[in-house]
């Protein structure tokens, strides 16, 4: 499961399809379950007649939720010890995200990883870097 | 703001799993997870932002003894939700105000069901910068540490929000 030192290199990459044709349903789901009940994310009618946006948008925080599936896929269970993103576009429902993970460095035990979340356009919605222990 | 009390509980994990299209069993399934390195049912990732559940202050959850619900009702004005101050979550606020733009966990072990976190919150760096597609932005990070039953941090999570002049351009 966990990812050996040995048989890694930088340049390596790890891809992951996170979501298909983005539903709205998941964006509750992921209100509903994080807290953050911003309507901007769940209230079509107040998103854009009061917000001034074309749609719903998905929580910056579900991408990197969804991106993180990607990660722990990678690296294993329990073993980042640190994540980090910035959000560079919006996430419409409707959209298609892929994310890859592509090692910049390893060393001491652990990997460095740089993260790229795309759209369906090939717009990077998220990018951020990641560490984790491997064996 | 400051959390007195974060349960960390099993179907709160399984459910922030299932919203983030997670269906890894270390998440969900104990008897599975007891078979696995971390021995146990562990939270996935970024669940430490839904200690906003437990943040008595976040101004992104209706408050049912307070100003009431937000968003659209019989009318799409509705009522905005009050802006947020950041928080726990260093999270953005109400519409065409305030976005989430950056978010890093710094994980000193991994959280898991009966965990009983605290959390504070201080602010940090603040900057500007000229947005191409939506005017001034204002950007402010907050740093949150949390620890668990025994006092240990276990987490630490820098979120950075954006105020954004006007809502962002599309396209």
């Amino acid at each position: 499961m966990a990812l050996k030192a040995s048989e890694l290199k930088v340049g390596d990459t790890y891809s992951e399809r996170l979501v298909e044709d983005l539903k709205r349903t998941q964006i509750v789901m992921y209100a509903g379950a994080s807290g953050d009940y911003n309507p901007v994310h769940t209230d079509e009618v107040f998103t854009t007649e009061v917000a001034g946006y074309p749609s719903v948008f998905a929580h910056g925080m579900l991408t990197m939720g969804m991106t993180g599936k990607m990660l722990t896929n990678y690296v294993g269970d329990g073993r980042l010890t640190e994540y980090g993103v910035r959000f560079t576009n919006q996430v419409f429902p409707g959209d298609t995200l892929d994310a890859t993970a592509t090692v910049s460095a390893v060393q001491d035990g652990i990997v460095e990883l740089q993260i790229s979340t795309v759209n369906q356009d090939g717009a990077e919605v998220l990018k951020g870097d990641a560490k984790a222990r491997v064996d | 703001m400051a959390i007195e009390k974060f349960p960390v509980e099993a179907s709160h994990i399984m459910m922030f799993a299932r919203s983030v299209g997670d269906g890894n069993p270390i998440y969900h399934d104990a008897e599975y997870a007891k078979e696995t390195e971390p021995g146990g049912v562990i939270a996935p990732p970024t669940f430490a932002q839904a200690s906003a559940q437990f943040d008595p202050t976040y101004g992104l959850r209706p408050k049912i003894d307070g100003d009431g619900w937000f968003g659209s009702g019989g009318k799409p004005t509705g009522t905005k939700p009050r802006p947020s101050s950041g928080g726990s979550s260093g999270g953005g606020g109400g519409g065409g105000g305030g976005l989430h733009a950056e978010q890093r966990f710094i994980y000193h072990r991994h959280l898991k069901p009966g965990d009983v976190l605290t959390s504070t919150n201080k602010p940090g760096k603040t900057w500007e910068k000229q947005g191409r597609r939506s005017g001034k932005l204002v950007f402010s990070e907050s740093i949150t540490e949390y620890r668990d039953q025994d006092g240990e941090l276990v987490v630490t999570a820098i979120g950075v929000g954006v105020r954004t002049e006007r809502p962002v351009d599309q396209g």
